[in-house]
């Protein structure tokens, strides 16, 4: 039996989905034919038989629907974790690819959380690792529960997990994951006839950067340090990082206008003496100007907004322009004050 | 030799960072895109927009503007320009990107944005879609795609700024200026990621203001960004050049002509060719 090549490559939804996140797929020349029985499937079906997937060809099965079938269960198993039957790191990589990519486009807001199991070491310390890989599994079918069919739920590695949520929209995230957190904590887990454990976990998340070209190691990142904050401030909680939460707080802005205000008296005090002070640079960047300046001809517009305006504010703030040590000293008063509030 | 090709909606080169659209042209000619943004209004960057795409044009670049301001467009007025078919034609799919592309005095070229631009406060994931469409294809017919972003950081001037591998940033050393153009850096460095960041500072009063002032952001955003990041955010603002403040501006705006047509030896203008040879050296011929 002979069969054509392209006709394999009717691939099943989940194995699309991750060639969709790689880049382009050739395929060799529609002319190439196989031979089944010159095929080395051994190992294949081994490690298929192994997964509990029927790898022996099924009454009826035309060789090509056959060999379709298994590179179908390969591919799936390729992509799940075999402990908990979640999507494995692998295939967790590809969808975080292809959603920044849709995203990017769509506007929609995609959440990743990134769930930690707390002091799991204490389970596998104390009842050993099969014990261990129990609590994974209700680990894993709990969060598959707390989700949406498009949701993705994956074994990160170790005791650490990831949910790709898709269009959740901002003030959902935190509804969502709070779920995870309390069902999770309600949770009872039976080890053995007599003895039940609970734990608890801690929940990462952020949403998608909605730009062409973000990096999904960034996106990733940036939910495993909110991960990092929830364990930080005690565990068993979640922390998200908010969308569109820059803001340049009054600090910020205090130094932008007193520095600048200085730079602006400096600058005004002897204009001559700057430009022998400017770099070469600079001076090729000014000739426009320069000539009227060396001639001792007065600057080009004599009233100079922007110095006002400054010291204007300047004012406000009560700190006096003229004098650099009281101003330094409240910048960087105001500097300390903003790094406590910041941290 | 059948090549099937499974890619997501639009293929383009993931990350590489901000700016996609470098690269994506896979080997053939590909031009620049930039974009041109302020923070605050009325800081004289569509003006900088138009007279930069002169001055490099002048220095032999394909150049075209693309009135990315979809609220409030004005760069038809800067230009003294009404052509018949817009951006929001293209958009709407009355016309096709061809026909929009229209010749501009100062021997570049550009696309209006039209007036049913108003109604795009937001975009929608086909918007979004096309706008990305139409700026590729343009930087594989331009050497050099300037986008004139709207004022504000609106998520719509943040997707216009994501399409562009370089950002200038125009400011005046006025403080309300100044704090915008700190914001809208912030949420650049914060949200894209972006490492650099061009300033051009418009209507400087002395020689070294832009300078000063460069310093002064940077100084501060080493201190409240980068620090606050635990260093992870790290951000280098560029110095591209000041625009001393100028009479001749004001009367060719008024004039509704472009200043490096009219007065090209002028203080701005000759500032203006300064930052266009600047652009050429460090990001064109890179």
């Amino acid at each position: 039996m002979r069969i054509h090549l392209l006709d394999l490559f009717q691939l099943s939804p989940s194995a699309l989905a991750y060639l969709r996140g790689l880049k382009t797929v050739t395929l060799p020349q529609p002319s190439a034919q196989v031979h089944l029985q010159a095929l080395q499937l051994g190992d294949a079906c081994a490690l298929l038989s192994h997964a509990g997937a029927a790898a022996v060809p099924l009454a009826g099965e035309s060789d090509t629907a056959y060999l379709q079938r298994v590179i179908d269960l390969l591919c799936d198993l390729s992509l799940k974790d075999p402990l908990t039957g979640l999507a494995n790191r692998r295939h967790f990589l590809a969808i975080v690819e292809r959603e920044l990519s849709i995203l990017a486009r769509s506007g929609e807001s995609t959440l990743l959380l990134m769930l930690d199991i707390d002091h799991f070491k204490n389970v596998n310390d104390t009842y050993g690792h099969p014990v261990g890989d129990q609590v994974l599994q209700a680990v894993a079918s709990c969060l598959k529960s707390c989700v949406r069919p498009k949701d993705t739920v994956v074994r990160y590695g170790g005791e650490e997990f990831a949910v790709v949520l898709p269009d959740c929209h901002v003030t959902f995230g935190m509804v969502v994951a709070e779920r995870m957190r309390e069902m999770i904590q309600a949770m009872s887990i039976k080890i053995s006839p007599s003895v039940q454990i609970n734990i608890t976990m801690s929940i990462g998340g952020a949403y998608a950067p909605q730009t062409i070209g973000s990096s999904s190691s960034a996106w990733i990142e940036l939910s495993d340090k909110e991960l990092y904050r929830a364990k930080t401030s005690g565990r068993n909680r979640v922390c998200i990082v908010q969308p569109f939460m820059v803001e340049v707080s009054p600090e910020e802005k205090s130094q932008l206008f007193v520095d600048f205000s200085q730079n602006d008296s400096r600058f005004g005090n002897s204009l001559f003496g700057d430009m022998l002070d400017e770099p070469a640079a600079e001076m090729a960047n000014h000739s426009a100007v320069a000539p009227s300046l060396l001639a001792g001809e007065p600057a080009p517009l004599p009233s100079q907004p922007a110095p006002e305006k400054a010291a204007e504010k300047t004012t406000e703030q009560a700190a006096d322009p003229t004098s650099d040590p009281i101003v330094d000293h409240a910048v960087e008063h105001a500097a300390a004050n903003a790094q406590v509030s910041l941290g | 030799m059948t090549d099937l090709v499974i890619s997501a909606p639009a293929p383009l080169a993931l990350n590489t960072g901000p700016g996609a659209l470098v690269g994506a042209g896979g080997g053939g000619a590909q031009g620049k895109v930039l974009a041109v943004t302020s923070g605050k209004g009325g800081v004289g960057k569509t003006f900088f927009s138009a007279n930069l795409a002169a001055a490099l044009a002048k220095r032999g670049q394909r150049v075209l503007v693309l009135d990315a301001d979809l609220g409030l467009a004005n760069l038809d007025v800067v230009l003294n320009l009404y052509p018949k078919v817009t951006l929001h034609d293209v958009f709407s799919g009355k016309a096709r990107l061809e026909d929009a592309i229209t010749p501009a005095p100062g021997g570049f070229s550009a696309i209006l944005a039209g007036s049913g631009m108003v109604e795009y406060s937001r975009l929608n994931a086909d918007m979004r879609d096309e706008f990305f469409r139409i700026v590729t294809r343009l930087a594989q017919q331009f050497d050099v795609v300037l986008l004139d972003t709207g004022a504000g950081i609106s998520d719509v001037v943040l997707f216009t700024i994501s399409l562009a591998s370089q950002v200038l940033v125009v400011a005046t050393p006025e403080p309300t200026s100044l704090t915008d153009a700190y914001a809208t850096i912030k949420v650049l460095v914060t949200q894209q990621g972006r490492k650099e960041i061009r300033l051009v500072v418009n209507q400087t009063a002395r020689v070294g203001d832009g300078r000063a002032i460069t310093t002064q952001l940077q100084q501060v955003l080493d201190r409240f960004v980068v620090k606050a990041s635990g260093g992870k955010q790290a951000i280098k603002l560029v110095h591209m050049g000041d625009i001393p403040a100028d009479p001749a501006v004001r009367q060719a705006v008024m004039r509704r002509q472009l200043l490096m047509q009219t007065l090209p030896g002028c203080h701005a203008s000759l500032a203006v060719a300064q930052i266009a040879g600047k652009i050429e050296e460090t990001i064109l011929r890179v």
